[in-house]
């Protein structure tokens, strides 16, 4: 399992933390059940506050993709992956909706927007 | 919750002079790293030394793991592990005489325990300490306050004077520390780029009193600096900021929440701010 923290981004730690574990069970690197670190463990392995990890399991475990037992630790929880995709689907749909709306107020036209939407598409 | 360290209503007065630690309160949950940042002067070393007893203090209460300490309770110290700025070692031992001094002193000594630390930082155990380089010796002091396995750890100003590299290691052997959800520390440090890396919670203190106690994520995460020209300074509500500060061509606004504080007032750029920063907002700015 890799982590990758950046302390050259505005993109808060725990934000690099629940999206990176995200997307690894979203692309299946980590399946129903695979325990993931304990807390304290994952804070001193990358060098970070417990309380950072602490707030990015909560997060996690808000949106369901990992389950916590006292005493057992973190794992990933049983979940219908089209439910989750669905469900991120609808979050870009809000975000474009919103990109649009502000686009259409500026005058900036779709070709641009389409133009800028590659860009950061492929960019990251 | 329950806390390691439960500071309330902490009071230090000294005859000859103005100094005071005035109503100092803070307490550190269990597991967490505390950092403790304040000017030269401003009481951090007094309110450590309060906490050890090693002062008398006037009024007010300190609980470490839950109990108050007097004199006799020995035991309670053991728990404590204690790194200090100046380093107090004979020069003429050696860390393998200490190690003798020391399984004398703690009943809980650990002596597999100093030999496995002491070899991993590289402490040559023959040599006399007073040839040791600052380095060395901050690691030694470190090895011999682990060695007696407390559930707290009080360190002022442990990693000064360290260079990166041995700072960094020193870093992960406090992570380490704090992976038993048990043990907390508190330590004070002008390198506040370290506790950004590791600690939980942030507590300032200015001419002796706390002025703030605040989780680091939401410090850095949450509160801002908003970079004002002096006709949009006009226009903000006394309320929304925290602190402000003057300078030649912009007026610095610390705001507890960045985000809130953009919606409200739009065209005025909101910074996060570094401890530092919010530091000096918070002690050399008005109110």
């Amino acid at each position: 399992m890799d982590i990758i923290i950046s302390s050259n981004t505005s993109k808060p730690i725990y934000e690099q933390i629940t999206s990176q574990i995200k997307a690894m069970i979203m692309n299946g690197d980590l399946q129903t059940g695979d325990p993931i670190p304990s807390m304290r463990s994952l804070a001193k392995s990358i060098h970070v506050s417990v309380i950072t990890v602490q707030k990015a399991y909560e997060d996690l475990q808000r949106d369901g993709f990992i389950e916590t037992t006292v005493g057992r630790g973190s794992f990933v929880s049983a979940q219908n992956r089209d439910f989750m995709q669905e469900e991120l689907q609808k979050k870009v749909e809000e975000h474009l909706n919103l990109a649009v709306e502000t686009a259409r107020t500026g005058g900036i036209k779709l070709e641009k927007m389409i133009e800028l939407l590659t860009i950061f598409y492929t960019e990251e | 919750m329950t806390y390691s360290l439960e500071i309330k209503n902490l009071t230090k007065t000294y005859p000859q002079s103005d100094f005071r630690l005035d109503n100092v309160s803070f307490s550190i949950p269990r597991g967490t790293i505390m950092g403790f940042v304040g000017e030269n002067g401003s009481g951090k070393t007094t309110t450590m030394n309060a906490v050890l007893n090693t002062i008398k203090k006037d009024n007010g209460t300190v609980k470490i793991l839950g109990r108050e300490m007097g004199d006799k309770d020995t035991d309670i110290r053991e728990q404590v592990g204690v790194v200090f700025d100046a380093v107090n070692f004979s020069g003429i031992l050696t860390p393998a005489k200490l190690a003798k001094v020391m399984a004398g002193v703690y009943k809980q000594w650990d002596q597999e325990f100093f030999l496995k630390t002491t070899a991993r930082f590289n402490i040559e155990m023959g040599k006399k300490i007073k040839q040791f380089s600052r380095g060395m010796t901050m690691k030694l002091a470190l090895a011999v306050a682990l060695s007696h396995r407390p559930q707290l750890l009080i360190l002022d100003e442990a990693t000064a004077g360290l260079d990166p590299i041995v700072r960094e290691e020193i870093l992960g052997v406090f992570l380490e520390f704090v992976e038993d959800e048990n043990h907390s520390i508190l330590m004070s440090s002008h390198i506040t780029s370290d506790l950004e890396k590791i600690a939980d919670y942030i507590t300032f203190i200015h001419h002796g009193k706390v002025i703030l106690t605040e989780k680091k994520d939401h410090l850095i995460y949450d509160y801002g600096i908003a970079r004002c020209k002096a006709e949009q300074f006009q226009l903000i509500d006394r309320t929304d900021m925290m602190a402000y500060k003057k300078r030649d061509y912009q007026i610095d606004v610390l705001v507890e929440n960045r985000k809130a504080f953009e919606r409200k007032y739009s065209g005025i750029v909101v910074d996060t701010g570094t401890i530092d920063e919010i530091m000096l907002l918070l002690i050399k700015g008005e109110r």
